[in-house]
């Protein structure tokens, strides 16, 4: 899991975090409670307070466009966290940096259409719901294909128009193209 | 070599490429690694050539691989075995965390390495058939005569991983010069808990906490570069999960503890991550019935390879899987470096069990040789060679869906 806003680039490692939180001294943590503490009491709070406290700028006379960044929110529920509970740290999130700071979020969720993980798929519906521009990533229902490793589709909140572009991922770059222009068929 | 290449680059003055031979040279110095040719990360094998090549060369070092138990856990033990012993053969220090058996009885157990030219002997047999076969030209379906040869089996070229010999014991001498430690709950248990566990299994909370201390103090996380050879540490974690473990998601439906298993992933993906070691972990995912378990942990993995034994099912007796003793489904492949991970060519995957080697290999269907055109079962055939896998039109029989 990885948080991180563009406004001077700070990181949270959830990976490395978690490991001073369960290994670490004693000591360190009686200064300020860890941004992950909510693996062991479940509570989001001081998640929440990181983001506020890194996002919001020393001073305040020019917008810098805090730009939050999610990878992925999908962690939290394996972590313990309630889908209640997530879906409140992001309508707080929502409030801070979209409303307060005029800013952005992007959200990664993981989600597949036979899930069975009702708390997932609850916190996915939902985040559509608030969600001004949906990007889709999907494999072929076909199946796997040399040229073609999925399909993107994109629809935004106000327009009732759904657009589904074909992907092929390379080393370094992914090609869009409209279904049908791909190597394989032209 | 390197210094070949450059001195034609220079030569001609005109190429801006340049290997990064100094890269790859200060990383191939820890034994029985090699630098993947595609990202460049750290690659090990897991004792098994054939899986190496279908992960796409190895497993790298700092990720964690889960192996899906068949029904009875033969299989998936097997390439337990395979991925300790390789740590064995090549130095490496090893951690065996198990609640079943002792540590010490599975290292006992481990497959003897084949030499070279034993290996050779066993596949003598197979190479003089074949050669036999291709040397004089085809008459009928001489069409056919130039296309390439499809290897059943997929290796790699370079010599990287050993084999084993499943129907032997590695001797006692092998073991002396390595290192391992060993995690058996029952003994675990009994002493006095010092971590805390955040709400995690006590089971969970012991085995972080142990792993953790080996890294530490055995210097894996590269905290003391200067101290020592570097080396590798090999964790091995049997039957995660199980009710073994004090876990009760193979019990209901509606577990009680469903975050333990998936935070305890969690954490030990970041102490991987930190450390110069490598993970496998077998898990029995057919007895997990919540299935959003399932889901999450391979969220929290870097590997994921599923078996499938046809021990108990009914394609045990079906003629199309006379070869093979199970399914091959890779369901997860770590994209290091690189936007996209390596996919090997074939989805259609089985493995086999030889009297002496343990192979996967691309599943191909036998040669129809009865006499009489139609078999009996012939309906029979077509129905289960539609299940082989989830492959290409698999799932969109009966939906007539067309993606391009």
């Amino acid at each position: 899991m990885m948080f991180s806003s563009l406004e001077g680039l700070v990181f949270l490692e959830g990976l490395k975090s978690c490991l001073d939180l369960l290994f670490g001294e004693q000591e360190e943590q009686l200064g300020q409670p860890s941004p992950l503490q909510f693996i062991s009491t479940s509570d989001l709070k001081a998640l929440f307070d990181f983001v506020q406290v890194s996002l919001t700028p020393a001073s305040s006379d020019s917008w810098k466009g805090p730009v939050l960044l999610v990878d992925d929110l999908s962690v939290l529920l394996s972590l313990g966290a309630t889908a209640v509970a997530v879906l409140d740290f992001i309508h707080y999130c929502r409030v801070v940096v979209c409303s307060q700071l005029k800013g952005n979020i992007v959200v990664l969720v993981h989600s597949n259409e036979d899930s069975e993980d009702e708390e997932n798929e609850l916190v996915v519906n939902s985040l559509c719901h608030h969600s001004d521009l949906i990007l889709w990533v999907e494999g072929l229902v076909t199946g796997f294909c040399k040229d073609v490793h999925g399909q993107v589709m994109h629809w935004r909140a106000w327009r009732d128009v759904v657009q589904t572009y074909q992907y092929k991922i390379q080393d370094k770059n992914v090609t869009f193209f409209a279904r049908g222009l791909s190597a394989a068929v032209l | 070599m390197a210094a070949a290449a450059g001195g034609t680059a220079q030569g001609r003055g005109a190429t801006s490429f340049q290997r990064k031979a100094a890269d790859g040279s200060r990383l191939a110095t820890v034994v029985g690694t090699r630098p993947s040719v595609r990202h460049g990360q750290l690659l090990l094998s897991s004792g098994l050539p054939s899986l190496d090549c279908v992960l796409g060369g190895g497993i790298a070092v700092g990720t964690l691989l889960l192996i899906e138990e068949d029904k009875y856990a033969l299989y998936s033990n097997l390439l337990f075995k395979y991925f300790l012993a390789e740590g064995v053969v090549c130095g490496h220090d090893l951690f065996v965390a198990s609640a079943k058996e002792h540590p010490d009885n599975i290292l006992k157990e481990l497959p003897a390495p084949l030499l070279d030219e034993q290996r050779n002997e066993l596949g003598e047999e197979a190479t003089a058939v074949k050669s036999e076969d291709f040397q004089d030209s085809m008459k009928i379906a001489w069409r056919y005569q130039n296309l390439p040869k499809i290897e059943a089996s997929p290796t790699t070229s370079t010599k990287f991983g050993h084999y084993y010999d499943i129907s032997k014991t590695m001797s006692p001498e092998l073991f002396q010069s390595i290192k391992w430690h060993s995690f058996y709950l029952p003994e675990e248990l009994s002493l006095q808990p010092t971590v805390k566990t955040c709400n995690m299994n006590s089971a969970y909370g012991r085995l972080l906490l142990s792993i953790q201390r080996v890294i530490y103090q055995e210097g894996f996380d590269g905290s003391d570069p200067q101290k020592k050879q570097k080396n590798i540490l090999r964790i091995g974690i049997q039957n995660l999960g199980s009710l073994l473990w004090g876990d009760d998601i193979c019990c209901s439906d509606t577990p009680e503890d469903i975050h333990s298993l998936t935070k305890f992933l969690y954490v030990l993906r970041g102490l991987l991550r930190k450390s110069l070691s490598a993970c496998i972990i077998t898990i029995p995912a057919h007895l997990i019935e919540n299935k959003a378990i399932m889901e999450r942990v391979t969220n929290l993995s870097d590997t994921v390879v599923g078996l499938e034994s046809f021990i108990g099912s009914e394609r045990e007796t079906n003629p199309l899987y006379k070869d093979y003793h199970g399914l091959v489904h890779v369901r997860q492949i770590p994209r290091l470096n690189s936007l996209i991970c390596d996919v090997s060519d074939t989805k259609d995957l089985a493995f086999r069990l030889k009297r002496k080697l343990f192979t996967i290999e691309r599943l191909h269907l036998p040669p129809d040789l009865s006499d009489t055109v139609s078999r009996t079962s012939k309906q029979e055939l077509a129905g289960s060679a539609k299940l082989l896998s989830s492959g290409c039109g698999a799932m969109a029989i009966g939906k007539k869906h067309l993606d391009f």
